[in-house]
């Protein structure tokens, strides 16, 4: 059974080492990892490749309109797996100018006998454009929840960035709406399962 | 258990133990790399049949054989059995018989993790395969488990599935650490780094690329894993996460696993063919640094897998660019294995027709994956036939090839005896004619527009689809022969020398063939 060598001595000490090295470099790949996960998320916002658009957007100074320039924004809504949801937004699409405050509704309704709650997650094509949106107020920052039958507008509040690059003419938003349950009971504690801001 | 006792034992030089224990408990770097060779022969005729099933259905269009559900299984099961199952057990198995051997090391720097590291692997794939008789049915969602596809709409079983992921990476992982400890630590007196046969300069890059990406591929499975089981969103975007991640960090794993494939059949192929052209190696260092070369830049190329998924111009032109380089190191090596035969004295016995046909054929799928590293054609070639063509040009006559060749090259060091030249002639000449026939024509169906991992398909593709299927039972049925060839020759045959090949050259046509239980206790000296 045995195969230790009478004079492995020194190349058994070196063999530890080189498997310490070599577990280190595993366990630190196996860090790195679930590290990319928020290295992804963190290079997605800078670059704004994954076409998430950012959080709630403060307008710090009243920027000008570029009147002299148009930008068409188109709407699109559907609906997650099993969501029964009516979910559209009033206007398929508008034209705006880089700059101004454009204020537009999507409509949900619930139609089941349940109440329920949805949460839209918007993603926004081309990805290019992506840092040049802004929502100053979105249904997206929070969960919605609705009766059984109940029927609501959503608004959206957002400015087309002056400095959104010439070629783009065009920017679609999509929002996807989730089931993400029944509304938990305000006397449980939490009235929100999550915290879902980071989906802005 | 005195140190006496064992110091005595030792004296005695036992052979192999008797019966069952002698491979179950067995530490011995030979009896292992036989059992890796042969559980990988075992993983490649499963593997292969379900490639007949697949072939057998896409014979014709419409649906015959098997319902749509059912085809979806087997490609994806026929593509995690061959590279996991087939390819890379294969390469540790070689590696297992003759790192030892060509650095004149007396066994595995860690025999008894390498005990350890082998019988992991037949429970990985009785997890894996027993999925396929599980309600609900085995993954269906192709080898490269895309979520949401294979989260939020996987099957039940995906959670064995991901487990048996666990474990054959595990054994993967200690394989490559054992590799890694063997040729730093146990190398004869005066082989040098320089020095070393170019199968173990490549194989001490695979364990390296190993320990790189295979804990990634148990990073990303066990995302899979909390997302379907603890509600974790990773890759769900309701919950915040991003299903394009999962490709990143799959293909981040994905890429350098394609080379972990091919480096150690380079390898073997620079053994092979200088000793069949009876000339040294041209350009030894050269190829030292090309595999080096390869192997830095497989983490930098992995988006051109995902083009399609929508990449900034910017990423794209980098991954293209990136992509492309790669051909100048594999370009190198081509040539370096051309400029060896130029003026040789060629003889073609089945090794080296192997090695050849691996040289030939490995460059067509290496420039079919320079048509598909360009981007603006890529959106062309995606998910199409064409890609399926290109990784079977680099896998099969890639990979596979290498290890046939590998196989006739050291059959006589292994057993003693010479294998029936005439049968692996034949052998080779119908894989070879019968790989060509089920994969060149997938170029066409590809370029035609015909998508991958599909079980029917438009009425225009059908001709070159029964061609392609022929050529696969024809493929299939081949390596029915090679069993034979080595059952053959294990039991009986021409004697072998030492040295078979007159042109060889290395450490391990020193022992005598077959090599005896335990060689080198004492290191030769390399000068």
């Amino acid at each position: 059974m045995t195969s230790e060598k009478p004079q492995a001595g020194p190349a058994r000490r070196s063999t530890t080492r080189v498997v310490g090295w070599c577990m280190t470099a595993v366990l630190g790949m196996f860090a790195f990892g679930f590290a990319l996960v928020p290295l992804y998320e963190v290079f997605c916002e800078i670059t704004g490749i994954n076409g998430k658009t950012g959080g709630r957007y403060e307008v710090t100074e009243v920027s000008e309109v570029d009147v002299n320039r148009t930008v068409e924004v188109q709407f699109l809504a559907q609906n997650g797996p099993d969501m029964p949801w009516v979910f559209k937004p009033e206007v398929r699409s508008i034209k705006v100018h880089p700059g101004e405050s454009v204020t537009i509704n999507y409509v949900a309704e619930n139609p089941t006998s349940e109440p329920m709650v949805g949460q839209a997650v918007p993603s926004l094509s081309p990805s290019e454009g992506t840092l040049y949106f802004h929502k100053t107020e979105c249904f997206c920052f929070n969960q919605q929840p609705l009766e059984a039958g109940e029927r609501t507008e959503m608004p959206l509040v957002f400015i087309v960035d002056r400095e959104l690059p010439e070629h783009i003419t065009k920017l679609t938003l999509s929002y996807t709406l989730y089931d993400q349950g029944k509304p938990v009971t305000v006397s449980a504690g939490q009235s929100k399962n999550t915290t879902t801001n980071e989906n802005g | 258990m005195s140190a006496v006792a064992d110091t005595h034992a030792q004296e005695h030089h036992h052979g192999p133990a008797k019966g069952i224990s002698r491979w179950l408990l067995t530490t011995n770097h030979k009896d292992i790399g036989t059992m890796y060779l042969v559980f990988s022969f075992a993983m490649f005729l499963l593997g292969g049949t379900m490639a007949m099933v697949i072939r057998a259905e896409l014979f014709q269009p419409g649906l015959q054989i098997v319902n749509p559900e059912f085809f979806n299984q087997m490609t994806t099961m026929h593509g995690l059995i061959m590279v996991f199952g087939a390819v890379m057990p294969a390469f540790v198995g070689l590696a297992n018989w003759m790192l030892p051997l060509m650095i004149g090391a007396p066994d595995m720097a860690l025999p008894r993790m390498n005990n350890w590291s082998f019988w992991l692997l037949p429970c990985a794939f009785l997890i894996l395969v027993s999925t396929l008789f599980m309600e609900g049915g085995a993954p269906n969602f192709g080898w490269t488990f895309y979520a949401p596809l294979s989260t939020t709409y996987g099957p039940p079983s995906t959670t064995f599935f991901i487990f048996a992921v666990h474990i054959m990476g595990i054994s993967s992982i200690m394989g490559a650490i054992n590799v890694i400890a063997t040729i730093l630590n146990l190398r004869a007196p005066g082989m040098t780094l320089m020095k070393m046969p170019l199968f173990v300069w490549t194989w001490l890059i695979t364990a390296f690329l190993l320990i790189a990406v295979m804990p990634v591929l148990a990073g990303v499975v066990t995302m899979m894993l909390m997302d379907i089981n603890f509600g974790t969103s990773f890759f769900d975007a309701s919950g915040g996460g991003d299903p394009v991640l999962f490709q990143h960090v799959f293909w981040f794993f994905g890429h350098p696993e394609v080379y972990i494939m091919i480096l150690p059949a380079f390898g073997a192929v620079s053994h092979i063919i200088p000793a069949f052209s009876r000339k040294p190696l041209f350009g030894y260092a050269s190829m030292v640094y090309a595999v080096g070369a390869i192997a830095l830049l497989s983490f930098v190329v992995w988006a051109h897998h995902m083009f399609t998924v929508g990449i900034p111009i910017a990423g794209q032109l980098f991954f293209m660019y990136a992509t492309m380089l790669i051909a100048v190191p594999t370009g190198v090596k081509v040539f370096n294995w051309v400029a060896t035969m130029f003026r040789g004295a060629l003889s073609f016995e089945a090794p080296m027709l192997f090695a050849v046909a691996f040289v030939i054929l490995f460059t067509i799928g290496g420039f079919s994956g320079l048509m598909l590293a360009i981007a603006p054609a890529d959106f062309q070639y995606h998910d199409t036939y064409f890609v399926v063509a290109h990784f079977h040009y680099v896998l099969v006559p890639g990979a596979i090839f290498g290890i046939f060749a590998s196989a006739y090259f050291w059959l006589p060091k292994w057993t003693g005896h010479m294998y029936d030249e005439t049968l692996a002639k034949t052998h080779f000449w119908l894989s070879f004619v019968g790989m060509n026939l089920a994969f060149f024509p997938m170029h066409f169906l590809g370029l035609a527009g015909m998508p991958r991992r599909i079980p029917d398909y438009a009425l225009q593709f059908a001709d070159f689809n029964m061609v392609s299927s022929v050529g696969a039972f024809m493929f299939g049925a081949t390596q029915l022969l090679f069993l034979l060839i080595v059952v053959k020759c294990v039991r009986g045959g021409k004697k072998a020398s030492a040295k078979p090949w007159d042109g060889a050259e290395g450490l391990e046509w020193t022992v005598p063939s077959p090599a005896p239980y335990h060689t080198f206790a004492t290191p030769p000296e390399v000068k």
